[in-house]
């Protein structure tokens, strides 16, 4: 099983909970589960071009996705995937 | 919903830190975290700081500013380490007053965290704090002790 572990502004969409656990090979596969069971998540996870929300980090244990295969990037049992909201401004 | 008798507590040598980042980012906004104690709910900053991070603004921009995501992880398992949390966010406006931006207002994405706002726009910076929940901007006071 993953753990995903949610930001306080998600976590309204999973029933108020800070982290869950799902089964998955790839980050993708993890996602598409956790947006299966709170579907209202997929607009906040996932962009109009099927990647990676812009506004939102995804990391496997401390490495950013973005920075190894984004949705493809494999996953072991036992690691686990933190979801933070990008920080920015102006 | 976020108290609202929340004070941040920064000691000198942290004011100087963030704002000396500020400076060091020019032209460009610069930005950085805060990490310290949070209450029960793991959530509610108390309003203490235990650590400053200066990251990176990837956006390179004197107009936006992205924290680098690496920068971002650091500091929270730093924070976490020390049995805290990431508290807040700063950063700085180069030409304009310590107050949220429009941009700022839609890309606060944290309802707990403090925004700290550095102006670089007259001779002596500003730099003053707020909440942004739910649209809404109330300030919070700042203590800066030595």
């Amino acid at each position: 099983m993953i753990e995903v572990r949610l930001p306080t502004v998600l976590r309204p969409h999973a029933g108020g909970a800070a982290s869950v656990e799902v089964e998955g090979a790839t980050v993708g596969e993890v996602f598409e589960a956790l947006m299966g069971d709170h579907p209202t998540l997929r607009d906040h996870l996932i962009g109009d071009d099927g990647q990676l929300h812009r506004f939102v980090n995804v990391y496997r244990n401390d490495d950013d996705v973005r920075y190894l295969d984004q949705l493809d990037t494999k996953v072991d049992d036992g690691d686990v995937i933190s979801i933070l909201p990008a920080v920015a401004g102006g | 919903m976020p108290q609202s008798d929340l004070v941040l507590r920064l000691t000198l040598d942290q004011y100087q830190r963030i704002v000396g980042h500020c400076y060091d980012g020019l032209p460009d906004e610069a930005c950085g975290l805060l990490g310290g104690p949070l209450r029960a709910d793991n959530m509610t900053p108390v309003g203490e700081v235990t650590s400053v991070y200066p990251c990176t603004n990837v956006d390179a921009s004197a107009r936006t500013y992205t924290v680098d995501s690496r920068d971002h992880i650091k500091a929270l398992r730093d924070a976490e380490s020390k049995g805290g949390g990431l508290v807040g966010v700063f950063h700085s406006h180069t030409h304009t007053d310590p107050y949220p931006s429009e941009t700022d207002l839609e890309q606060a994405l944290e309802p707990y965290w403090i925004y700290v706002l550095v102006s670089l726009r007259r001779e002596a910076p500003e730099l003053r704090a707020y909440r942004i929940t739910d649209g809404t901007i109330s300030e919070v006071p700042v203590e800066i002790t030595r």
